[in-house]
């Protein structure tokens, strides 16, 4: 139990990890981390991977739709171009993973302030069509532009290389990935509580009298695009390193929306929201499957007859959240969290 | 008091056929407190969105110490030290208390993308120096150091409009625009923001701008009073002047004529309140 903080000046009352407790449950944290490629089943080991190159993107998409309130159905298409960046850059000048995977960022962050200038002019459901809209145009671009992209036949890419190693395992590249998505993770932290994630929600919150404070609209809601479409790019270019072939239909419209869930079940705006939201959407489908598994003895043909009901149970799963916890994981993580802060005196 | 620090040339503002304020003119002299009065509909808010830039005149000037601001955007005019506070309360409901007011210092502070997503340097250094600025000045000034950390929908009205203040104040004004700061507030609220908004213009010698209904707060710590009428300034001058003035009682209580209020209701249906 824990009675009060007490902090004694300010940086100790700004700082991100206020208590030892939360510092050392971190630290805890950071070694399980550590650990976990050691210890698990290389199937594990491949959903940690996906669960981290999906962190990464759904907290950029978190910064641009959770904190600055300009929804997106762009992400799965901005992640493909920092996926065809960083294979064209490996493929034809041998980079390494170090120069591919920000070019991959910047360039997507490009395309990205590109596709966000609709937001100076529309809001809400009109800048989710506009930017439907783009990634519709940028699939197109992936499938014809073949000369680049090699069109429907997809690109082939070689184990990644950086600093002269070639990460040719999963658990090398968990080694990469992980580092890479608490980075992101650790950066759009640091970003809220400076004037620019302020920015950002003042935005989202009410763009009027932030423009009366000194807001300048237009560069912000363009800095957020740019910012949320660099972390897509970077995790793009980390799928592609991952997957090792990508065609157009690796990131077709229901990625975007695979994200967009992902941060309204975990919970939009928060910081812990797109990690759990991006966790949950992975795994549920494999644990639905494992499941149909772990039915096959009751059930005859089990997996026949209930692999089509996973993806009802997932949306139902996914509609429960809005109903009954809107705020998402996030914020069943904070009640759990509360209950034990005064636990046992108080319940 | 001296040269005036705001000037309004013949402003004149229209939406579509109607007319929310024309020839607007009047100077405020620094250091003072200037009240704008009127009737619902009489153009108050309009002048206030245009001095703080969200209209555009179709005609006339505003100058900001003898300089032309006409053409200058929201975000500059605030950089430029024009501080206000909305009608309506307008928080951003998702921040803490802390937050909201750091955010009135935003066009003064430096801290770059890079910067900030590394918490490191000058983004950390700026951070805590804003910090212990609004601490010592602001809040410590309006009383509000016990609800820093909360968010700020879980606050009563009348803290809100506190913060909304407080807000204001880290812009770092030179001219403080309130609109309507004592609005649904209960006696001792309304003392309490009148006595900050005396301590303001006394100690810490701001000019204030502001619309109020609140007769006897209007009549007690205003230097000058404004009054508009259907977009027209009627009277300007003390307080105890245009209190006296005909055409103000006719404005407020009007002049007997059916005719004549007919008129008027039209144009507060037209406009809406403000």
């Amino acid at each position: 139990m824990r009675i009060a903080d007490a902090v004694s000046s300010y940086s100790d009352d700004e700082a991100i990890f206020r208590t030892r407790t939360q510092r050392v449950w971190m630290g805890i944290l950071l070694a399980c981390l550590l650990a976990f490629p050691f210890v698990v089943s290389p199937y594990l080991l491949f959903l940690g991977c996906l669960i981290g190159i999906a962190v990464i993107s759904a907290t950029g998409l978190n910064i641009l739709v959770g904190l600055t309130g300009q929804i997106s159905l762009g992400q799965g298409a901005f992640m493909g171009v920092g996926a065809y960046t960083s294979v064209w850059l490996a493929n034809q000048f041998a980079l390494s993973l170090a120069v591919t995977l920000p070019l991959a960022g910047l360039l997507t962050a490009l395309v990205g302030v590109i596709v966000g200038l609709p937001s100076l002019r529309v809001k809400g459901l009109y800048l989710a069509i506009a930017t439907m809209a783009a990634s519709v145009i940028l699939h197109f671009v992936f499938v014809h532009w073949e000369s680049v992209t090699a069109g429907n036949l997809g690109l082939n890419l070689q184990h990644a290389k950086l600093f002269g190693m070639e990460l040719d395992s999963d658990f090398k590249l968990y080694f990469v990935i992980i580092p890479l998505a608490l980075i992101a993770v650790t950066g759009a932290r640091n970003l809220l509580r400076t004037r620019i994630g302020r920015a950002f929600i003042a935005v989202r919150d009410r763009d009027i009298s932030a423009e009366v404070l000194g807001v300048n609209l237009l560069r912000y809601k363009l800095l957020s695009f740019g910012l949320s479409s660099f972390y897509a790019g970077c995790a793009g270019a980390l799928w592609a390193y991952f997957f090792k072939v990508i065609t157009p239909e690796s990131f077709p419209l229901e990625v975007s929306i695979f994200y967009l869930a992902a941060i309204i079940v975990g919970g939009m705006g928060t910081i812990l929201g797109p990690i759990l939201g991006a966790a949950f959407m992975t795994l549920v489908p494999e644990m639905l499957k494992v499941l149909t598994l772990l039915l096959e003895p009751i059930i005859a043909n089990a997996q026949v007859h209930l692999a089509p009901m996973k993806g009802v149970v997932f949306g139902i799963l996914i509609v429960g959240f809005l109903l009954f916890e809107p705020h998402g994981l996030a914020e069943i993580w904070r009640k759990i969290q509360r209950f034990f802060r005064l636990w046992p005196f108080k319940t | 008091m001296s040269d005036p620090i705001l000037t309004l040339e013949g402003i004149t503002l229209s939406f579509g056929g109607l007319r929310a304020l024309n020839e607007v003119s009047f100077d405020m002299p620094e250091g003072g407190i200037t009240t704008v009065i009127g009737p619902n509909g009489a153009g108050k808010t309009s002048l206030f969105n245009t001095i703080s830039g969200f209209y555009r005149p179709q005609a006339g000037r505003v100058l900001f110490r003898g300089k032309d601001i006409s053409r200058l955007h929201p975000p500059k005019r605030a950089k430029l030290g024009l501080a206000r506070t909305f009608q309506n309360i307008a928080l951003f409901r998702g921040m803490t208390v802390i937050d909201n007011i750091k955010l009135g210092a935003h066009s003064h502070l430096q801290t770059g993308l890079l910067s900030a997503l590394v918490y490191f340097g000058r983004a950390r250094r700026e951070e805590l120096e804003l910090r212990e600025k609004i601490e010592s000045k602001i809040i410590d000034f309006l009383e509000i150091d016990h609800i820093r950390n909360l968010p700020v929908a879980s606050l009563s009205y009348g803290l809100q409009k506190r913060v909304e203040l407080a807000r204001a104040l880290a812009i770092g004004p030179e001219i403080l625009l309130l609109d309507e700061p004592v609005a649904g507030m209960n006696r001792e609220e309304k003392e309490d923001m009148a006595r900050f908004i005396l301590d303001l213009n006394q100690e810490w010698q701001m000019t204030i701008l502001m619309v109020e209904h609140d007769m006897e707060m209007v009549m007690d710590i205003s230097d000058k009073v404004v009054v508009l009428n259907f977009g027209e300034v009627i009277a300007q001058g003390k307080a105890a002047e245009v209190k006296e003035n005909p055409e103000v009682l006719k404005a407020y209580l009007g002049s007997g004529d059916v005719a004549d209020m007919r008129r008027r209701l039209g144009a507060e249906n037209a406009s809406g309140a403000g």
